[in-house]
């Protein structure tokens, strides 16, 4: 072999190149597992943590733990409700805005004190309670807009744990399990200061932090000690990157830095595929829409045949396609494979000929369009590709007789507008408004959107959807601890809610992720929140 | 000298508050609402307005602002409202890092630019004035962002030679300057440095071959001057323009990495910046953009003064 200059130089440099972190290369013999988040920061480790699902995902339920958890065991199934730190749960059949819920025996936090429903009062406190001692305005924020039923939390003694509410809400267990457990004796440890609290975190989760630096990384350990055998983790350690950027994700798989990241883009995941990485899939609840207005004399979307007309003009395979695969196509709020989908009897599909029929039908045509102006993000939190989607289904549903035109707006701005409502100055007289909506339980899929006590600002009712069967299911869903009776009321909304196309149905996304051969044993839940425990990196 | 100094440290600050005033009124005209940094986004119109009480967001625009600056002026800005932590402590470490890779960006690009200048300036209107004229106005004119994700591309997932991304092996809490860790540090400087290259490039051989062509340099030649006595003597003369052009350029690469640091994950002030404007979190972005303000506003003070020294005809101006 020849030796050239080139050669020495790049020889040089190869030489040179050894691993990006020593500590890393040196990881003990489970593996670590090195994940590039979209997030700009590490979530807080303080217990109810920011960065929406994101941090719920990677700090609340590694570090930490809740009472009642999803079951992650399967990936093709939606998740349902399982004990976690709570063994079971009852409402109160005397009284019905009295939950008890029953503490697991033999759990301790990861600074070695026992957790029990003392401590899980002292939690409720940390959130509700503002003249505590241990009041957190952050993790509030976070976490009270998910129990807003919730009054007082109050142990009885160390195995039990009451709840009340201020009205009958049959649907608490979904927002309990949204709730978090951080330890009282640490935060007593660590001089009662939530801030030094995030430096030594303990939670009772199957990881434990020891290295929180915000904007860079958080490195976390294996609870040996965890107490469900189930979820104990495989691998050593769990470093958690923040990597907003996803070119610099996707560089940073391919470049060996990190052995999975979050939500590749689509332009990139079949050259990730090409270069022998997984790209993994799955159904969970997350859609996007258009939210339509029904409250604007002028909205054209008061006319359901031009609903079902929009519906049947989207050609959803063709979008799919451009998204490379990573989304379903839209056919209601939920995925057809869910329990609470029905069995709507207008089927959503690609028709535009049935589209231009029901348009002329409702006095529209090609010469005379029906004509909307609609809310659109240029990014955002779980838009997918918002632009190209939109310009999509702006021709789609020009060539059957709908203009459209986009007012496109920062994701910040649009997220006021829709918690303002269609009616509020913010909205700009727009009758329809692009947003892709978490639909993991009845409240978030179905009546946050369409009971008209939540209409805006009140709640999220964006359109102003009065409809009395709909406002009968919520009020049933409120009211109905029966979860079978509880799955057949959410049939009968979703139904209703197809079926009266009340929103322009496009995608269900389906969560990609990239991740290096060397990471196995990932089971992708179909669900927001993922179990990590199963994962060993070779 | 002293009293020049005394009196260019009190105009500087009337702009300092000036810069404050502006980048509060600033934040607060971009669209959106910084409430959103603190609640999830379907959280209920009470706990919306519980949090926005909490947060004294509820409180009259000029009231904030005399609150703000209050705390500003002894030091305190504030506390980030998307994590809830101290804005300085922050900051301190986000300078720090902006900094370490803001003075090898510009060491690169400066050393460079004054070397392709002078050369460009000596051998006027040659292939290699061509060359070095061509690469400076690349410099220029290559987007940073581009350039980095080129680079990444290149070097990082093709040859595997370099990270692609971070502060080193430790984070910038454990930086240290040996090549472990200056190896994450080479491909965001190299990008970060083509533009101040380009502009030192075009500002040395601007000033330089006007130099040459003066009166001073032929009697230097004629009195026998060889040609390191002349470089020592046009350089002298060169420097207050130089200089000033290089103080601006320092202070751009400072405030204007934000997309160069986005590119590397690399936590400076640009990276800071870029997460805060997206969470509009306003006291992050309000006292990231006076702390940079003020940075340039002492930067150019710094490079006045060494001007005037370098040449008292400044001061008598």
């Amino acid at each position: 072999m020849r030796t050239t200059r080139r050669s020495l130089i790049a020889g040089g440099f190869a030489g040179a190149a050894l691993p990006w972190d020593m500590a890393l290369a040196q990881a003990p013999a489970g593996g670590t597992l090195r994940i590039g988040m979209t997030a700009a920061a590490v979530p807080l480790p303080n217990g109810q943590t920011d960065q929406g699902g994101e941090g719920q995902r990677f700090v609340a339920y590694t570090v930490f733990d809740s009472l009642v958890f999803w079951d992650l065991s399967r990936a093709d199934a939606p998740s349902r409700l399982v004990p976690n730190l709570a063994a079971e749960w009852k409402a109160d059949p005397a009284d019905s805005k009295r939950w008890l819920f029953t503490i697991r025996e033999g759990v301790k936090f990861h600074d070695g004190s026992p957790f029990d429903a003392h401590a899980a009062q002292w939690n409720f406190e940390k959130l509700l309670d503002s003249s505590a001692p241990h009041f957190d305005p952050r993790q509030a924020a976070q976490g009270r807009s998910r129990i807003p039923s919730v009054v007082k939390a109050t142990a009885l003694d160390a195995r039990t744990l009451e709840v009340r509410t201020s009205e009958v809400d049959a649907l608490l267990p979904y927002g309990i399990a949204w709730i978090v457990m951080s330890s009282p004796a640490q935060w007593e440890k660590v001089g009662r200061s939530w801030d030094a609290f995030l430096n030594a975190p303990s939670g009772t989760g199957p990881f434990r932090m020891t290295e929180f630096v915000q904007r860079e990384r958080g490195v976390m350990v294996a609870n040996k000690e965890y107490w469900n055998p189930a979820r104990r983790p495989k691998v050593e350690r769990l470093v958690l990157l923040p990597l907003p950027e996803a070119n610099t994700r996707a560089a940073a798989l391919r470049a060996g830095q990190v052995d999975w990241i979050e939500a590749p883009a689509p332009d990139v995941t079949a050259s990730l595929r090409g270069a022998r990485f997984n790209v993994v899939t799955n159904e969970y609840p997350h859609n996007w829409v258009w939210h339509l207005d029904f409250t604007s004399p002028s909205s054209i979307w008061r006319d359901v045949r031009v609903r079902r007309a929009a519906n049947l003009a989207v050609d959803r395979d063709g979008i799919a396609g451009m998204m490379d695969g990573q989304m379903l196509p839209g056919v209601g709020l939920l995925t057809p494979s869910s329990p609470w989908f029905g069995k709507p009897s207008f089927k959503i599909r690609h028709d535009p000929a049935e589209a231009r029929r029901l348009l002329a039908e409702a006095g529209f045509g090609p010469r005379n369009p029906a004509r909307t102006k609609v809310m659109i993000p240029g990014q955002g939190s779980g838009m997918m590709q918002p632009l190209p989607m939109n310009e999509a289904i702006q021709e789609n549903l020009r060539e059957v007789g709908i203009a459209v035109e986009y007012e496109v707006m920062e994701w910040n701005a649009l997220v006021n507008a829709w918690r303002a409502g269609s009616r509020d100055p913010l909205s700009r007289g727009v009758h329809a408004l692009n947003y892709s909506y978490f639909s993991q339980d009845p409240f978030t899929a179905l009546i946050r959107h369409v009971d008209s006590n939540l209409v805006a600002p009140r709640g999220t009712n964006w359109g102003h959807t009065v409809d009395a069967e709909l406002d009968a299911v919520c009020k049933g869903l409120r009211e109905t601890f029966d979860p079978a009776a509880q799955d057949a009321l959410m049939a009968r909304g979703h139904q209703r809610i197809v079926d009266e196309a009340m929103f322009l149905f496009v995608a269900h996304d389906l969560n990609a992720r990239a991740m290096s051969p060397r990471v196995r044993g990932f089971v992708q839940a179909r669900n927001w929140f993922q179990d990590f425990g199963t994962v060993t990196v070779a | 000298m002293l009293l020049y100094l005394v009196r260019r440290i009190l105009y500087a600050v009337p702009i300092a508050l000036a810069v404050g005033l502006v980048c509060f009124m600033l934040v607060q005209i971009a669209p959106g609402d910084p409430i959103n940094a603190i609640v999830p986004a379907d959280a209920p119109q009470e706990v919306v307005e519980q949090v926005r009480r909490d947060y004294g967001l509820d409180k009259p625009l000029p009231i904030q602002f005399g609150l703000w600056i209050s705390r500003v002026v002894q030091g305190d800005l504030g506390r980030s409202l998307a994590t809830g932590r101290p804005v300085t402590a922050d900051l301190v470490s986000a300078v720090g890092n902006t900094l370490t890779l803001a003075l090898v960006a510009a060491a690169i690009g400066f050393v460079m630019g004054t070397i392709l200048g002078t050369v460009a300036a000596v051998f006027r209107g040659s292939v290699i004035d061509k060359a070095a004229v061509g690469l400076a106005a690349a410099g220029v004119s290559i987007p940073h962002y581009w350039l980095g994700m080129v680079l990444v591309v290149l070097f990082s997932v093709t040859l595997n030679w370099l990270p692609a991304m971070g502060a080193g092996p430790g984070g910038s809490g454990d930086w240290r300057w040996d090549w472990e860790h200056v190896r994450f540090l080479v491909l965001p400087a190299l990008t970060l440095s083509v533009i101040p290259m380009g502009i030192v490039t075009r500002t040395v051989r601007g000033v330089v071959m006007e130099l040459l062509n003066q009166d001073f340099v032929t009697t230097l030649r004629g009195k026998g001057l060889r040609r390191g006595g002349i470089a020592l003597h046009v350089v002298k003369n060169a420097a207050p323009s130089v200089l000033a052009v290089m103080g601006l350029q320092l202070g751009y690469l400072m405030g204007g990495s934000i997309l160069v640091e986005t590119v590397f994950s690399w936590p400076g002030t640009g990276f800071l910046l870029n997460s805060a404007i997206f969470q509009r979190d306003l006291p992050v972005l309000q006292g990231t953009i006076l702390v940079l303000a003020i940075f340039f506003v002492v930067l150019n003070l710094a490079v006045d003064l060494v001007q005037t020294a370098l040449d008292p005809r400044i001061r008598r101006a």
